[in-house]
């Protein structure tokens, strides 16, 4: 026995640290609303340059703004717009304001079971719903259930969309369940004939989308009412970048935009940008 | 003392072997220093731990504007959160204004564990009784691998399974408003935690020495009177030591609660209700907290409150178990 | 009452407890059959292809050689030293002294650690604290301080530590005293004693443990969800800095985030199946070698 294996060990060990060190790839993280749609874009995307690494992880538009103050994501995807805590924290980072690139449109629809007899609400009562203030369905003319309320975790872009664009930033009842995701919670709903949930327009599978009331009529989030603005719960989802795009980033956002990638948001339940 | 011997060997005049032999003396100091080191790892870790834990949720305690947000009567007083409501503790830490009850989350994780170990402890002793007292000797080998297998079941597949199936078979059998609250966590739970508690109270079981059976039955006891008067008793610190091992794994069971409770964090003690536990409120929210921010400070605290308590938890019950054992070796077999 | 009814009411109970042992294999079963039913809808396709725009389309390569690499980088990680504090606290340390018995409390401790636990202190002590060093020390601008490959495995490196050196403490215990004497006794010195015949006798042992620790640290979600997963990655990790696809971790995603759970059961039976054929087939085979080991101990 010498002391040369352990050595060699080391040195071998080292440079498998230094060749590893140089490999690029685009990371995207964020908005569970467009986790399906940007893994889409992806696909495509690297069907046709295979050369470029994309990886694209969910947990909510906080967790991806997060990781893009951490530095630990390329790009963020949001679905709200950013808070001005997180412009400050980005710009204190780079020294610029961040880029925010609207991609797509998106309707935020209220799910019921299909069974459920109501079929609209008023913004106020669905704020109440959400409040905790109204909790049984008899309140609204339904059967006389409790209203089993599904959200979205703070990180969630779309819950932070709903909280500011109905609740003025109050916090939703105590009781409502925070969910994973989007996906889960419309899961979730489909299974529970007394709930109610929300999320991107794109996800309404097995559920039944409430029509909002608008002046007194019932606006459902068709694709002609959230395009033409009249359902009122309309947004941009955005891709946000620390400084401004460049390379493969820059050629996917490029891309993203075009006519095909914007057939492709189509094709997944979204909405053009323009 | 084995070391002892190679001195005596060293001292031979063959100069080749002689440095040989001053070789193997060195590597063997080298080896000696090498183990020691590695076996102070676990207690240099377990250090580390304590630390590098500890130090991220400092600044709860020592930053002014995060003493401020997160201020002791703020993690453990009711506080007011709605005009016209009364104060209360809620947990919403990412709120406009952050609401840090640490309530909510100690009263989860206590249902959850509860329903697991009301649960569990029953069924796993029981089973270990049958085992270790009645099964035959190739049954019993065959039962108990069998649960040490199924035990490697990892935890996601239980939520998974809680999520899915169990959810609803329990909402249906009860009625229940919530298909997701602590019942299902803690029913799935236990299927977690009952492997555990079944196989150390097995051993414990078999530990007793076999002169106890023999003396109990040759009072005319029966073999069921004889297993749960004499031996049961007898192995008693050991099962304990099995339930406190089962409700440490309880407590910090992440996946399963983060799946199948609901998350809702509201401290009432219903059972079918929503509940939202420590551990699955770090899983779900770390990804969103930036670090060093008051949440991400929060969330470390509430890793420390985990590793505290099942420190602490392994130290009280250990020195229990170990007076108790002590006693018996004291006692003649 | 009469020693008749009481033989009687003692056999009911034998039996009710009887049900019990029946009733928690049965259950435990029950989870698996539900979970993997949906399995023999898919091809071997599902497991060798890259994931789709979905949770619920394409297949799980990445995610099992996500969950492969892992493994086999933190089985690296954790072998030589669980073996060696194995071998410090069997074979040098005097049972009774203070250094060893605060070594032993301490691995105690560890193995009762919850997996969040591991996973926040990997997050603090490997990603903030040694990541964010070796960047600055290696220039780079994030890499390293980041969550990835190697600080996921090395956090489930410490969080196996436990279960590696417990089991390799057994081992090393049913190696007979007799062959460390007649070793030294022929002259060896206690590092050659130990490399080549306390080892090597305790081999199926050490495997065991790796066995062990590799079950464990396979079917762990928690800690690498703070260090380093993500959930859709087609490529293959190509560094040890990357993040990667994990079987765990999808099976969670396939659970919670699919939009239509029943389109994407099969795809999740398969994820399971994929995760229970590493945890649960090395579970029976350490079951299996440690019986033979025991079984070996006890008739020398």
């Amino acid at each position: 026995m010498t002391a040369r294996p352990p050595v060699r060990a080391l040195a071998a060990a080292l440079a498998v640290l230094s060749a590893t060190a140089s490999a690029g790839t685009l990371t995207i993280k964020g908005s569970d609303t467009m986790v399906t749609l940007v893994q889409r874009w992806a696909r495509t995307f690297r069907e046709q340059n295979p050369d470029v690494r994309i990886q694209v992880t969910g947990g909510g538009s906080g967790t991806g703004l997060a990781a893009l103050v951490e530095g630990s994501t390329d790009l963020a995807m949001s679905s709200r717009p950013l808070a001005p805590v997180e412009v400050e924290r980005l710009t204190a980072k780079t020294g610029h304001a961040p880029a925010v690139i609207s991609v797509a449109r998106d309707g935020v629809t209220f799910f019921v079971h299909p069974s459920n007899p109501i079929t609209s609400m008023t913004p106020g009562r669905l704020a109440s719903v959400l409040l905790g203030d109204v909790a049984r369905w008899s309140e609204l003319g339904g059967p006389d259930r409790r209203i089993i309320l599904y959200t979205r975790e703070t990180t969630s872009g779309t819950s932070e969309y709903v909280r500011a664009s109905l609740l003025s930033h109050q916090d939703f009842a105590p009781l409502s369940q925070p969910l994973p995701g989007t996906g889960a919670v419309v899961n979730a709903v489909s299974r529970e004939p007394f709930a109610l949930g929300f999320g991107g327009a794109a996800f309404a599978k097995g559920v039944r989308p409430l029509a909002v009331e608008v002046d007194g009529q019932a606006v459902a989030p068709t694709p002609d009412a959230v395009r033409s603005g009249r359902y009122p719960f309309t947004r941009a989802v955005t891709f946000v970048f620390a400084r401004p795009p460049s390379g493969d980033a820059r050629r996917f956002v490029e891309w993203v935009l075009s006519d095909e990638g914007q057939a492709l948001a189509v094709a997944a339940g979204f909405f053009p940008v323009t | 003392m084995p070391g002892a011997l190679h001195p005596a060997v060293v001292s031979r005049p063959t100069p080749p072997v002689e440095g040989a032999r001053r070789r193997s003396a060195h590597w063997d100091k080298v080896v000696e220093g090498l183990v020691t080191v590695a076996g102070g790892a676990g207690l240099v870790l377990l250090v580390l731990m304590m630390i590098f834990v500890v130090r991220e949720a400092l600044p709860l305690f020592l930053d002014p504007t995060q003493r401020e947000h997160a201020s002791l009567a703020k993690l453990l007083l009711p506080q007011p959160w709605r005009v016209g409501h009364p104060e209360a503790l809620l947990w919403n830490p990412t709120s406009q204004v952050p609401k840090v009850s640490l309530w909510p989350l100690a009263v989860g994780t206590l249902k959850v564990t509860f329903v697991a170990l009301v649960v569990a402890a029953p069924l796993g002793i029981v089973a270990a009784l049958f085992t270790s007292e009645f099964a035959a000797p190739r049954l019993r080998v065959w039962l108990k691998s069998g649960v040490e297998l199924l035990a490697g079941i990892p935890s996601v597949v239980l939520g998974a399974f809680a999520l899915m199936t169990l959810a609803t078979v329990l909402q249906t059998a009860f009625g229940l408003d919530f298909r997701l609250n602590a019942l299902v966590a803690g029913v799935a739970m236990s299927l977690a935690i009952v492997p555990v508690i079944y196989t150390l109270t097995d051993d414990a079981l078999r530990a007793v020495p076999p002169t106890y059976r023999e003396a109990s039955l040759a009072l005319g006891a029966t073999r069921w009177e004889t297993a749960v008067r004499v031996v049961l008793p007898a192995a008693s610190p050991g099962v304990l030591g099995a339930l406190v091992l089962g409700v440490g794994r309880a407590v910090g069971e992440t996946m399963i609660v983060l799946m199948a409770s609901g998350n809702a964090a509201v401290g009432s003690v219903n059972l079918a209700e929503p509940t939202r536990t420590l551990s699955a409120t770090i899983a779900a929210e770390m990804g969103e907290a930036v670090s060093g921010s008051m949440h991400a400070s929060l969330l470390f605290l509430l890793g420390a409150l985990l590793f505290g308590f099942n420190l602490l938890l392994n130290l009280t019950a250990g020195a229990w178990v170990r007076a108790r054992l002590h006693r018996r070796e004291r006692e003649p077999a | 009452m009469s020693g008749v009814t009481r033989q009687r009411v003692g056999r009911v109970f034998e039996a009710l407890s009887g049900a019990a042992v029946a009733l928690l294999l049965l259950a435990l079963l029950a989870v698996l059959v539900d979970v993997l039913r949906d399995a023999t809808a898919l091809s071997w396709r599902f497991f060798l292809s890259a994931p789709g725009g979905s949770p619920a389309e394409g297949g799980i390569f990445p995610a099992i050689v996500g969950t492969a690499v892992l493994t086999l980088l933190m089985t690296v990680l954790v072998m030589p030293l669980g073996v060696a504090a194995a071998v410090y606290l069997q074979e040098y340390a005097p049972p009774r002294a203070l250094p060893a018995r605060l070594a032993r409390a301490a691995v105690h401790h560890l193995a009762g650690v919850p997996s969040i636990v591991y996973g926040l202190f990997g997050l603090g002590f490997f990603v903030h604290a040694v990541g964010r060093a070796l960047d600055g020390a290696t220039g780079h601008q994030l890499k390293w301080g980041q969550p990835g490959l190697l600080w996921a495995a090395a956090t489930l490196a410490v969080l196996t530590l436990p279960t590696v050196i417990v089991a390799t403490e057994e081992a090393l215990r049913s190696v007979p005293q007799e062959l460390r004497a007649a070793s030294l006794a022929l002259g060896a010195t206690r590092a050659q004693t130990l490399a080549r015949v306390v080892l090597p006798a305790a081999g199926p042992g050490i495997l065991t443990a790796a066995v062990l620790a590799v079950s464990r640290g396979a079917g762990e979600v928690a800690p690498v969800l703070l260090t380093g997963v993500a959930s859709w990655l087609p490529d293959l990790p190509d560094s040890l800095s990357s993040q990667f696809m994990h079987l765990g971790f999808h099976a969670y995603v396939l659970a919670t985030q699919s939009p239509d759970v029943d389109a994407s059961r099969a795809a999740l039976s398969g994820t399971v199946a994929a995760l229970l054929v590493v945890t649960f087939l090395l579970n029976l085979l350490a079951i299996v070698l440690r019986g033979r080991l025991r079984r070996t101990a006890e008739g020398l």
